[in-house]
Order: C-alpha cells, then structure tokens, then sequence
C-alpha cells in the first residue's frame, strides 16, 4: 500500500534509468542520508562512531569491492585481506613522501597501487575458474603478508613492524593520527564511501558492469557475443581491487591508526567474504547489509551478557560468538542462499501489494 | 652475476657438499609431502563424491586430534578414546549431511563452499569451548606409535630417521591402499563412484544420496583422525593446524581436484619442493618462504595445466 509505484510515470528513458526510480526509494534514501549525516554525528557517542559506524563502512566498501569481483564478474577471490593491506602500505608511504599533499587524496591514489597489484595476480583468472582460481588467489594472500613482513621498506624500517599513522590535516582539521576527533574522521569515510558506492553502481550499470555479467554467467558464449575475457576480468580485478586498497588504506588511517600484518590476514579475508555472501552476491545494497550483519552481530553478543548481568568469562564469550556466527552463516545459507539483499527485495514485493496480497 | 651465481650453482653446489644433510632435508620433505597428501586425500574424498570444497577438512584434523587427546585427559583409556573419537567423527559426519547438506541440496557450488567455511567457525567455537585453546601433547606413546630415532651414516655425515615419521609413511600407505580397495572393490565404493559421476543417474539405480555423503564424511573424518594422530605427534595439537591444512589446497591444485593418486603425488611435489627451496634458496629471499611457496608452485603449475596434473579435462560447451 505504501510502497507502490502506481502512478509514477515515466516520460523519456533518462527518467526511467535513474538508480532510484520510484518516489518512495528517494525519500527513503534522503532519509538515511539524514541519518547518517546529521543525527548519528549529533546523536552518536564516540564508542558507537568508532566501534560501530566507522569499520561498519569501511567493511561496507571492502565487501563492494569483493562483491565486483565474486559476485558481479564470478571470479572467486580470497586475497581481499591482502589487497586491502597493498593499499593500506602504499597510502603509508605516500604520506611519507608527501606529507603536505591532502591525505584523502592519497588514500585515493592508494587504491591505484592496489589496482595495479590485483591486475597481476588476476592475470590467470584468464586460464583458471572457479576454485582454482580461488587457491591462486591465496597465493596472493600469503606472499603479499610475507612481503608486508620481510620488506622492511614499506614500514620504514622501524623496529616495530607495524604502521603507525602519522597526524595528517586536511580542509584546515586534523583528520588522521590521535588527535583527529572521531566525528570527522567518521564523516570522511562516510562521503568516501557514499561516493564510490555511487561510482560502482554506475559502472556496474553501464558498458563494463554489463561485460563483467555476462562473463559472470557463461564466459564462453560472452566471448562469442564479444565481450573480451582479457579485458572484462581484469577490469573486474582492478576496480575490486581498488575499492580493496582504498577500504585498506581507511581501515588503517581512520581507523586502527596503527596496524600490523595480522590487520590484513586470511581472516580478514574470509570475513568480508562472508558479508558479501551472507548480504548477496550481485548486490550493493547487500555489500552494506551483510557488513552491518557480520560486524554489529558479534558486537552484540559481546555486550549482552554484560546487559543481561551475567557473569560470563571473556573466552566463552568469544567461543560462542565462534559458534554463533558459524551456525548464523549456515542457517541463512539454507534459508535463503541470496543473502539478506534477497530478502529485502522479497520484502518489498509484499509491501507492494500489502494489506491486498491477491488484488 | 653474484645474484645469477646464488640462484643457479650456488645451491648445487651445497647439495653436492653436504650429502648427508641434502638426505636429510629430503627425508622432512617426505614425511610432510606424505601428511599434506593426507590432509588433500580428506578433500579429495569429499569433492568426488559430493562436489563440496570442504574447508573444513582442517579443522576436522584439529577436532578430531582435540577430541582423542581430550577424551584420554578426561580418564577413558587410549584404545577406548580412539573408539569414542571414531564414533564422534560418525557422529559429525551425519550431523553435518542431517543438517547441513540435505538442506543445500542443488545450491550452487559457492554456497556449499561458504557452508562449510561456516562449519569450519563453528568448530572452531565448539572445539575450543569443549577442550579449550591452549595446545596439547599428543599421546602418541600410548596409542603405540614408535618414538626414538635410528642414526645413518651415508657418505661419511649422518641422518637422522625419526621412527615416528617412518610411522606416519606406513600409516599413510595403509590408509590409501585400504581407501582404494574400498572404492574400487566394494559395493559402497561402486555406489560413490557412482555418485561422484553423477548425481542424477546415481539416483535414479536407487542410490542413497544421503547415505552416501555421511559415508564419505565419515570417510573424510578417518582421513582427518589419522593425520591429527600423526601431525599431533610432531607437533602438539593445537589450532593452528588448522593454517598447515589450508596447505593441502595447492596439493588438491597440482594433482587435480578428484584425483587419489594426484592427491598423494601433489602432496610430495609440494613436500619436497617446500623443504628444498627453504633451505636452499630460502637465504636470498628472507626466511619464511615456505609460507608461500606451495601456492606460487600452484599458480605456476595452473598457468600450464589448468585442470592439475591428473584433474579430468574440462570440456566446455555453451
């Protein structure tokens, strides 16, 4: 009854290609926008813009990276731990050769760095599918770690091995190290991260996202309706792995503030892949759905025996939180292998014709 | 020229002087090529037969070691433990056909796959929250495996023969030798042959899907109680095995998704390779190559032969 789309009529093929056709898609938007813009900074303490909303997005877009490649092109990827570190250490260099030069810009420009490395190791997704490609791209998640440890240039020899985020100004405010407020930082990654889930929409949209699904549902008659495998999967991997390195290079700089190699291991890797299943593959909307579920989920059964008063000790806390996102990951692989974007999307059909499902 | 010289005859050069060390250094990329096959033989069995990429066959090797070791701390006697561990694995393998596949039954592969990373998590929890994470001793003694070691004094230097490594070599050989009799000789064998072919047809002669997958899970448990027991006794039993078994991926790689033989060549490929290039060559790069080793090996091997060395070919049609 309310969301339907009855009388909203479309005059010429711009307006029937917008990304949110319908009115109430637009008020819905405008409202999340509201949110997130103005009353969570207002509203929202600093545990709840640190702990929750700023790795939340930057999740978010390390997962729309994976998505581009698993979900939209169906290139099975496990190194996006390590894609994310390459943009992570190069966006530290670079602020180490250009302090003065405005750190968004570099974290920007880190992402190409991760770009171009992902390129190399999606090289044979052109002779290689599925698993198989999925085992080579550990081969880049392993040697990219050792390479994070071993060359002791990309952490400028320090003795510690780790990265530590220098204080970066920006636009007249301090946006990275220790003295940045948590607002500030949360509302660049927020704009980061709005902005180049527009950007993936469009491409997806358009010429090459349409290339990248075709690749993705049959390789073989794509290449004979004239889609070029070479250029269509690698395209995939860099821009998957330019979000990669631009989420690695937030994570690290407006995040962690400091990190280490284990920040972008195999876990990490598994983790986003899970967000983007459990959100749905082959949709943005889920890439955010999946990343809030996967990362506020564990949040909560840490916090609730606490609510609760019971006295439960740290470790089976955490060997339940183990069992608990394990058994969730199975329960929605069975109920609905789509991922909650799919739910939503049924979700909306109901509303559409709710309270008169037969009308 | 100098870096020329380091990678091309220096190494050689070492081989040829120390003989008895270059023995050596064979012999540990033997015994771990011959506990990677193991590991890789537990997916082997488990995508013929039911086309899942079980990720969780490293951590069933912990969950079984941890179950075994676990049992004995509490008290029951070794050889009942080992029974007891033996049930447990039945039990998992139909809880997980009960629960898991029966309710994903012609999802896309992907799907399965992220179900069996889900398995693996909740082991994880389950597993440390039953047995708890710090690593445990192995109780190799007491279940009879041979401990000590045998000295050889080839080309006037000396190797050392680790009895428990000859131990693990037979164990591996019966076990392989055992599968493929029971997969070629026996009814139940015929059957997941069957299956492993095709789903379908498999079906339609009166082929129990079901029965058939707790079979080969359970299968896959053994496999994975056999190198818990051997891999446990080198080292203690703790969870960190479970990245040591992520190693069998680039050994399933070389010798071919669904192949045996493949599985147990791959494994001494990557062995051998591994322990020779750490030692070897390992200097000129930093130490700590054998992380990556295996799976550069692999990258480099796909680019020639896409389907492994004996994976069946793959023809595409539209």
């Amino acid at each position: 009854m309310f969301y339907r789309e009855v009388g909203q009529f479309k005059t010429n093929y711009t307006a029937d290609s917008q990304v949110f056709p319908i009115l109430q898609d637009k008020v819905g938007i405008i409202a999340m926008l509201v949110i997130a813009y103005v009353i969570i900074p207002m509203a929202g303490n600093d545990f709840f813009i640190t702990t929750v909303m700023i790795p939340f997005l930057v999740f978010t877009l390390a997962t729309i990276g994976l998505n581009i490649l698993v979900g939209y092109t169906g290139q099975l990827s496990l190194g996006t731990g390590a894609f994310m570190g390459v943009g992570a250490y190069s966006c530290y260099k670079l602020t180490t050769f250009f302090p003065d030069v405005n750190i968004i810009i570099l974290v920007l420009l880190s992402g190409f760095f991760a770009a171009g490395v992902g390129i190399i190791f999606g090289l044979p997704s052109l002779r290689i599918k599925g698993f198989y490609l999925a085992v080579t791209t550990l081969a880049a998640q392993f040697f990219l770690e050792w390479a994070f440890i071993r060359i002791p240039w990309l952490y400028n020899y320090n003795d510690s091995g780790a990265i530590e985020v220098p204080q970066r100004e920006g636009f007249g405010v301090i946006l990275t190290g220790a003295a940045a407020q948590p607002v500030t930082r949360y509302l660049v990654v927020l704009s980061i991260v709005l902005v180049m889930t527009w950007i993936a929409s469009n491409i997806i949209r358009g010429r090459i996202g349409r290339s990248w699904m075709m690749i993705r549902d049959m390789d073989i008659a794509a290449e004979l309706m004239g889609v070029r495998p070479l250029y269509a999967k690698l395209s995939a991997f860099a821009v998957s792995s330019f979000y990669c390195g631009v989420a690695g290079a937030m994570f690290v700089f407006f995040w962690l503030g400091a990190a280490e190699v284990e920040s972008f291991d195999i876990n990490h890797s598994f983790l986003f892949l899970f967000m983007a299943i459990i959100g749905g593959l082959g949709s943005l909307i889920g890439c955010y759905m999946g990343a809030a579920f996967i990362w506020i989920l564990p949040i909560i059964i840490r916090a609730l025996p606490e609510a609760l008063g019971l006295d439960v000790n740290a470790a089976t806390v955490e060997h339940i939180n183990f069992m608990m996102i394990g058994g969730m990951i199975i329960f929605f692989l069975i109920v609905e292998p789509h991922g909650l974007a799919r739910l939503w999307q049924i979700a909306k059909e109901k509303l559409r014709t709710w309270p008169f499902p037969y009308s | 020229m100098d870096i020329l010289y380091n990678i091309l005859i220096d190494p050689f050069v070492q081989m040829g002087s120390a003989p008895d060390f270059f023995l050596q250094v064979l012999w540990s990329g033997f015994v771990a090529g011959t506990l990677y096959s193991l590991i890789a033989l537990g997916f082997v069995l488990i995508f013929k037969a039911s086309g899942v990429f079980n990720f969780a066959q490293g951590i069933m090797v912990v969950f079984a070691a941890l179950t075994l070791v676990g049992l004995y701390q509490a008290g029951v006697p070794a050889w009942l433990a080992l029974i007891l561990t033996i049930g447990a694995m039945f039990a998992l393998a139909w809880l997980v056909e009960r629960i898991v596949l029966r309710n994903l039954v012609n999802q896309e592969e992907i799907i399965l796959f992220m179900a069996t990373i889900g398995l693996n998590y909740f082991l994880i929890g389950f597993g440390e929250y039953v047995f708890g994470g710090e690593p445990k001793p192995m109780i190799a003694a007491e279940l009879g495996l041979p401990t000590g070691s045998t000295t050889f004094e080839p080309f006037g230097g000396i190797v050392i023969i680790e009895h428990l490594d000859v131990a693990a070599v037979v164990m591996a050989i019966i076990l392989v030798t055992a599968l493929a009799i029971f997969f070629n000789k026996t009814r139940i064998g015929r059957a997941l042959r069957a299956v492993a072919d095709d789903h379908q047809a498999a079906l339609s002669v009166g082929i129990s899907l079901n029965q058939i997958w707790v079979i080969v899970w359970f299968a896959a448990g053994i496999v994975a109680l056999a190198t818990g027991i051997m891999w446990g006794a080198k080292s203690d039993v703790s969870f960190a095995l479970q990245i040591v078994a992520l190693k069998a991926l680039p050994v399933l790689i070389i010798g071919g998704f669904t192949s045996i033989p493949g599985a147990i060549i791959g494994g001494l490929v990557i062995g051998f390779g591994e322990k020779l290039f750490e030692i070897y060559w390992g200097g000129l790069l930093g130490s700590g190559v054998e992380g990556w080793f295996a799976y550069v090996i692999a990258l480099i091997f796909l680019l020639f032969r896409p389907q492994g060395l004996f994976g069946e070919k793959i023809i595409e049609r539209i």
